[in-house]
Order: C-alpha cells, then structure tokens, then sequence
C-alpha cells in the first residue's frame, strides 16, 4: 500500500515540473519533437532509478547526523549533512558517466537513443531535486527510495511527451506573434499544471477530511470499526497514529 | 572618467533586457519559479545567484588556462557546489525561518541552467574581470525577472509586499478590502507563476518586435 501511494504520488501529484518546476530547462529545449522528447524522457527515468536509490545509501550511512556509527561508537555525534549538497553532484556526475561507458558498450541500440542526451542530464535539475527531495522528505527504505525515483522519472517523462506532442500540433495554429514559441509553451504549461493539480486529493481523499476522521477515531478505535462507512484507509491510518 | 568602459557595462545592461537569460535564452528556469510565490525569498535567491554566479565565473575564469577540458563539467560543479553551500549555510545561520521556506531550493542553484551556461559560454574564454561582470550580470537579470514575478504574485494573491499589507486588511474590511476587492487565491498556486512569465514574455516581445520568433 505503501510502495503504491508513493508511486502515484510522486507521478501524479508531486509531479516534478508541474508542481516544483525541476528540470524546465531541458523541457522547454528538447520538447520539439514527440521522438526526441521520448528518449530524454527515458534516460530522466533511468538515472533517476539509479541515482536516487544511491544517494539514499550515502545518505544513510554517510551524511546524516549519527549515520557515521557503523565505524564505532565515538562517531555518533557526527553530522556531516552540510556536505550533501557536493556529495550527491559528484555521484550524479559519475554515474551518468558510468552510465553512459557501460551503456555504449553493452547495448549500442539503447546508446544510439539514450546516448545524446546522458550528458545533458547531469545538469538537469530534476536529478538533483530527485536526490534532494528524497533527502528532505526522509523516505524510510531503500525500496521506497527506488520507488520514488522511478515514479518522479515517470511523472517527467509524461510532461515533456504531452508537451512534445502539444507543440507539434500548435505550429499549424494562429498564435499571437510575440507568444510564438516560448511564450505560449509557458502558458499551456501552465494550462496543464493547473490540470494536474486536480489529483491533489487523488490518495487522502481531501486532507481536511482525513485529519477529522482522525481526531473521531483516536478515542477509540471501536467507533471506527462499527462505523462501516469510513474506509479501510482511514482506518490504517488511524493505526499508524495509535501505534506512534 | 566613467567606473566601467562602454563594452564593460554592455556586459551588465545586455542580460538585463535584450539578452534576459530567462525570458530570451530560457535558462535557469528550474528553480526559480516555485519559490516566487512571494516577493522576500525571491529577492533572497535573486541575492544568492548573484554570489554564486560572479564569484564562480571569477573562480573558473582564473582556473580556465588549467582546467582539462575533458573533466571540465565535473570542475564547474565542485566550483558551483562549493558556493552553494556557503550560500546554504549562511542563510542557515542568520535567516533559518526563508531557509526551511527555500528548502531544497538553495541546492538547486547547482543545477541552475545559467551558470553552468555562463562558465561554458563565457568564464572559459575570458578574463576574471569581464567574466565578473558577465555573471552580475546574467544573474541581475534573472534576479530582476524573480522579482517582477513575486512582486504580482504577491500583491494580487494575498495583498501583502514583503509581508505589509499594502492593500489593506481583508479581515477587518479596510483600504481596498472595504470596497469590495478580494485577493485572487488563484496567483499562489504554482501554475500561475508559469503563466505570469509567459505574460512577461509576450510584453517584453511586443515591444521589441526583433525578438519575434519564426
């Protein structure tokens, strides 16, 4: 259940460019054409995958305060999440590097479409934001950080394609002349984000709403059980509050 | 005696208005929208690109004659991500409350499109000076650009400017509110911010017909 709200979340919701905007520069670039924006998009998902779950790693048992205390005790006070910041660019670096190396060798077919745009992702802020948010937002497990990844991949790959195809379509339309171009993708953008900003209440059903359930079923986690109109997730939420 | 050489303040005045990196070169668009929602971080991370942007290009403009040009991206991100951090720690230390409200934010100027872009396009090739210039001025530019979008989403979404509110109270029904004006909720949602850029854009090209795309 878990791995599932994640998932749509980080898709649907959390979408990176439509709700935080990461990763613009390359969208409103490279979304001319629906086959380029397709490659990119599938390269984002890929090193999302890869990168997210790793900076977790360093994360856990490197940056975070007490992370250190694998080496012995007298490490415990140590907080090195200052560091992050650097620590998680040099691993996006190399490992789109790496990518790039063991991708050429293995599998030209998938360089050929991947390839060109590998480099261009190291600098995409929808990478670092990725590692950022995972860092910010504290996801518990190495499952959860691989999930959320691959998620944010696909929720950016679903923008640039819609916007690829949009686009192609608008060049046969009469657009205002100083809109052409930039300006009117900027505002269909917009359009879209305001669309996707519907699936806000998509997983808690209305945040309100929940808190209240809440506060009825803490008492007593009897009147929730009788009440059969009040839904399964309510219901596991409200134990997760009891347990903590 | 003029302080800067006719080519020096080109280099400042031309990404201010005709060169803008955000509205003509469309870089440096990742991070800077979602946190225009009000007028105070804006003009915070307008500060914080200006120190990145200038004293990085200074840095790389100075390393240009040694840095191998194969490792060169890796070199400009330990460049940009060491100045980020100074950024992040100093808003840290004596404004916690904007840092918390910046969140992730402040790390995203290391992925900020116009530095990287400035470093290759400029830094690389030319002396600390004008490379100094060059990057004061790109980031006023898009600074500039920051605060024309927090100023109105501000003002129209809640009435205030830097947290005063200058149209009156909506509560207590004075100044604008008593005549029947409301704040548009609408302005502080993030779609928005898309939006008032694209009005930006179609100003700024209406005016100056030679931006016209095809």
């Amino acid at each position: 259940m878990e791995h599932i709200e994640l998932f749509f979340k980080s898709i649907f919701v959390d979408n990176m460019i439509f709700a935080y905007f990461l990763g613009m520069c390359s969208y409103l670039a490279v979304s001319k054409k629906v086959a380029t924006a397709v490659g990119l998009g599938a390269a984002v998902i890929f090193v999302l995958a890869i990168t997210v779950p790793l900076n977790w790693l360093l994360d856990q048992y490197l940056l975070q305060e007490g992370a250190l205390v694998w080496l012995g005790p007298e490490y415990a006070d140590f907080d090195l999440s200052f560091l992050s910041f650097i620590m998680f660019i040099a691993t996006i670096a190399t490992m789109v590097q790496l990518v790039e190396i063991v991708v050429e060798k293995f599998s030209p077919g998938l360089y050929n479409s991947l390839g060109i745009f590998l480099p261009l992702i190291a600098v995409n802020c929808a990478i670092l934001g990725g590692s950022l948010f995972m860092q910010s937002r504290e996801i518990e497990t190495l499952g959860l950080a691989l999930n959320y990844g691959i998620g944010s991949g696909i929720g950016w790959f679903l923008a640039i394609v819609a916007i690829a195809a949009i686009r192609e379509k608008i060049r046969y339309s009469n657009v205002p002349a100083p809109l052409r171009g930039l300006g009117i993708t900027f505002i269909i953008t917009g359009l879209m984000a305001i669309g996707f900003m519907s699936f806000g209440g998509m997983l808690t059903g209305g945040d309100d709403e929940a808190t209240e359930d809440n506060l009825e079923t803490v008492d007593g986690m009897v009147t929730a059980q009788k009440d059969h109109k009040t839904s399964d997730f309510v219901i596991e939420e409200t134990n997760d509050t009891d347990n903590k | 005696m003029r302080l800067l050489s006719k080519k020096d303040s080109k280099l400042i005045m031309d990404p201010l208005a005709d060169n803008n990196p955000i509205t003509i070169q469309v870089l440096g668009i990742c991070s800077a929208l979602a946190i225009t929602a009000q007028l105070k971080p804006s003009i915070v991370m307008a500060i914080s690109v200006i120190f990145v942007l200038g004293a990085g290009n200074v840095v790389i403009s100075l390393m240009r004659n040694i840095i191998p040009s194969k490792i060169r991206i890796i070199v400009q991100l330990v460049v940009v991500a060491t100045l980020v951090i100074i950024v992040d720690q100093v808003l840290k230390a004596y404004a916690y409350s904007l840092s918390k409200e910046l969140s992730v934010f402040i790390g995203l100027i290391i992925t900020n499109c116009i530095i990287m872009g400035r470093f290759e396009a400029f830094a690389l090739a030319n002396g600390p000076w004008q490379s100094f210039l060059d990057g004061v001025g790109n980031a006023l530019g898009y600074g500039v650009i920051l605060v024309i979008v927090g100023f109105f989403r501000e003002l129209l979404g809640s009435g205030t400017l830097m947290g005063f509110k200058v149209l009156g109270d909506p509560v207590e029904k004075t100044g604008l509110y008593a005549i029947g004006y409301e704040n548009n909720g609408f302005m502080v949602l993030p779609p928005m911010a898309l939006i008032v850029i694209g009005i930006i854009i179609w100003v700024q090209r209406s005016k100056n017909k030679e931006l016209i795309e095809d």
